[in-house]
């Protein structure tokens, strides 16, 4: 049996800064608690297609899972964490940007 | 120090100038990312976690005054404000945009510094021993040699896509500082009957398969080197592995065959590579060997110096810990240390940098040196500048006393930068630091060096990490495993894995028993901890970390 589909946000790179942007209905978003959450799979692999043909926005789109609190999306692997919030060595970049 | 011809500066100016044309191509949108990215990494510049990352070549990890207040003017300029000194004797910048890159690779050729090789499948950037031209063990300064093989490597057109990327590292020195064991071709300078040669080693390397290399021949003569060398990439560009990146390096193709069949096919090919070289590399490399003439040694007082350190312990402290014998007299070689405990290894900030830099041209003949341990080293300085050197050190935040000691760690950036690493490096390497600084034990302990990796590529060298840590994603959990016993050096050897691996919070934890252990049992504190490990082996460290498992054994 196929497994159950899960919530996922299209994510990238920007290509001009190189970024981490996510999907929103409208265009791309810097924050993940603003994408886009996916709970259809055609429609997912749908907005990921239209993700990918931006080729001159964004870089290496895919589909993320995420967990859905109250609508709000939150990564469920560290590593999506840390794209979300930037390196954890010390406060710079998106952790900073972002506040 | 090599400087540009009318034909390197040339050259550059041309690849820059074609490179900021593909960006321009690809910000149009005329060139789609399958298209640009082969591009891209021919310039050194990746798309990471967070950011592009512009790789910059720094030859055999050798700069002077102007080229490191280039690297900080370009870090101020269009990155945050800092730079990555890396394993390779590299610099790499985290954050740069698409469109600043072509003027960040303009400004490197100011200078004559680019970013050309230092991805792809290509011969890397040669590395050296960082005491280069200083150390008072040395045979000869591999320097000379390393520029006529960048010269060679550069643009070769035999091996711009080869099987995989290739690493050379060269040392002049019997101590082996430059990790030539490990290396696709690691490089001795020898002397045999009052001749130089070489000494070449094939098939080393870290990574998911750590292998050390293997002597292919101990005597090549010098006039020898190159057609020698181009015989060896050579035959591994025909039957290196095509078919299976993770066996495509010449460590792989060098376990296959066996060295006797690869050294064999090597002196078949040899033949006919050593009649297209007309003698004409000897010829560069005498020219070349002008470049790198020692500097004028000066003469002067040594009484500041022991004035200081017989006064100062903060001084005395980093004059024990962070100088090398020169061979020079009355000079010493001072390593700057990258690794403030709880700072991220192997960072500089711009301010950083350019007081380096002034210290290099006020105290050091203009010379610098970055280290694979992800320091930054002046080789030439009189021990009467010491005293007024360390206090600009302090200063700019420069002078921890902990070369070689427990909180000298080598880290790659692992998960907070890198796109392929399955763990963090970084912060483990801050917590070991912070840890063993609070407990102020590191000087007790002595020589011990941890590496560690983010992922299986092991840029963080940790296989010949006395200690060595790998970080891995077990089921979605940072996951980090030890290796004991590892060494980079003349003796070099890959650790031993120790068992299970540790989650993020218990890995400072295992660190500090395994040197508890240590402590408990070397013999004197002249024994180091590695000649300890070699002494009992693995058990006893084992059974401190694994004690549950010391129990159902008993």
């Amino acid at each position: 049996m196929p497994k159950a589909f899960t919530p996922k946000v299209v994510t990238a790179n920007h290509l001009l800064a190189g970024d981490v942007i996510y999907q929103t209905a409208t265009g791309w978003t810097r924050r993940l608690d603003e994408a886009e959450v996916l709970t259809d799979e055609a429609d997912a692999d749908l907005r990921l297609i239209e993700a990918s043909q931006q080729v001159d926005v964004v870089v290496g789109a895919y589909l993320a899972d995420v967990a859905v609190t109250d609508g709000v999306p939150a990564p469920t692997h560290f590593r999506e964490t840390f794209r979300a919030t930037g390196p954890s060595n010390y406060a710079h970049g998106k952790q900073v940007e972002l506040q | 120090m090599y400087s540009y011809s009318e034909f390197d500066t040339a050259f550059l100016a041309e690849r820059n100038r074609q490179f900021r044309a593909q960006v321009e191509r690809r910000i149009a949108g005329a060139l789609t990312e399958d298209e640009f990215k082969p591009l891209r990494l021919m310039n050194g510049l990746y798309l990471q976690l967070h950011a592009y990352m512009l790789r910059v070549a720094i030859p055999y990890g050798t700069l002077d005054s102007a080229k490191m207040r280039k690297l900080a003017e370009i870090a101020e300029r269009w990155d945050k404000g800092y730079g990555h000194f890396t394993t390779r004797q590299n610099i790499q910048y985290n954050w740069p945009e698409l469109k600043d890159v072509p003027d960040m690779l303009d400004a490197l050729a100011e200078v004559g510094m680019h970013a050309i090789q230092t991805s792809g499948n290509t011969i890397r950037n040669v590395t050296a021993d960082h005491f280069a031209g200083a150390a008072a063990d040395e045979i000869a300064d591999p320097r000379p040699v390393a520029e006529l093989m960048r010269q060679w490597s550069t643009d070769h057109p035999e091996f711009q896509f080869m099987p995989r990327k290739f690493k050379i590292a060269i040392t002049g020195s019997p101590n082996d500082r430059a990790v030539t064991k490990a290396h696709d071709i690691g490089i001795r300078m020898v002397t045999r009957d009052g001749q130089r040669g070489y000494e070449i080693i094939v098939g080393g390397g870290l990574g998911r398969t750590p292998m050390i290399g293997k002597v292919i021949t101990d005597f090549l003569p010098e006039a020898d080197l190159l057609p020698y060398l181009e015989a060896v990439v050579s035959v591994w560009n025909q039957i290196g592995r095509r078919d299976n990146k993770y066996k495509a390096r010449i460590k792989i193709t060098v376990h296959e065959h066996g060295i006797d069949e690869i050294r064999r096919l090597v002196e078949e090919r040899f033949v006919e590579t050593r009649k297209t070289f007309s003698g004409v590399d000897v010829q560069m490399l005498r020219e070349i060997e002008e470049h790198f003439a020692a500097p004028a040694f000066k003469t002067a007082s040594e009484a500041p110096f022991k004035d200081a350190y017989h006064n100062d312990p903060v001084f005395r402290s980093w004059a024990d810990t962070n100088l090398t014998a020169h061979k020079a007299p009355g000079y010493k070689i001072v390593s700057i240390s990258l690794k403030k405990h709880g700072a991220t290894p192997g960072d500089a900030s711009a301010d950083q940098m350019r007081l380096m830099a002034d210290l290099a041209q006020d105290y050091g003949h203009d010379e610098l040196r970055i280290s694979h341990e992800q320091n930054v080293i002046l080789p030439h300085v009189h021990v009467s500048d010491l005293p007024a050197l360390h206090a600009r050190l302090k200063d700019a935040d420069l002078a921890t006393a902990n070369i070689g000691l427990i909180s000298d760690i080598i880290a790659c950036p692992g998960m907070d930068y890198c796109a392929l690493a399955t763990a963090r490096s970084i912060p483990i390497a801050q917590e070991i630091a912070t840890a063993f600084d609070d407990l102020k034990r590191e000087h007790e302990i002595g020589a011990l060096k941890i590496k560690i990796s983010g992922c299986i590529n092991a840029c963080g060298h940790h296989h010949v990490g006395h200690i060595g840590i790998l970080g891995l994603d077990r089921a979605g959990v940072e996951n980090y495993q030890i290796t004991l016993g590892g060494d980079h050096t003349e003796t070099a050897a890959v650790g031993d894995r120790v068992g299970p691996g540790f989650s993020a919070d218990e890995i400072v934890p295992a660190v500090e028993r395994i040197v508890d252990t240590y402590l408990d049992l070397r013999s004197d504190a002249d024994e180091t901890f590695l000649d300890t490990y070699r002494r009992t082996g693995l058990a006893p460290f084992k059974s401190a970390l694994y004690p549950e498992t010391k129990v159902a054994a008993e």
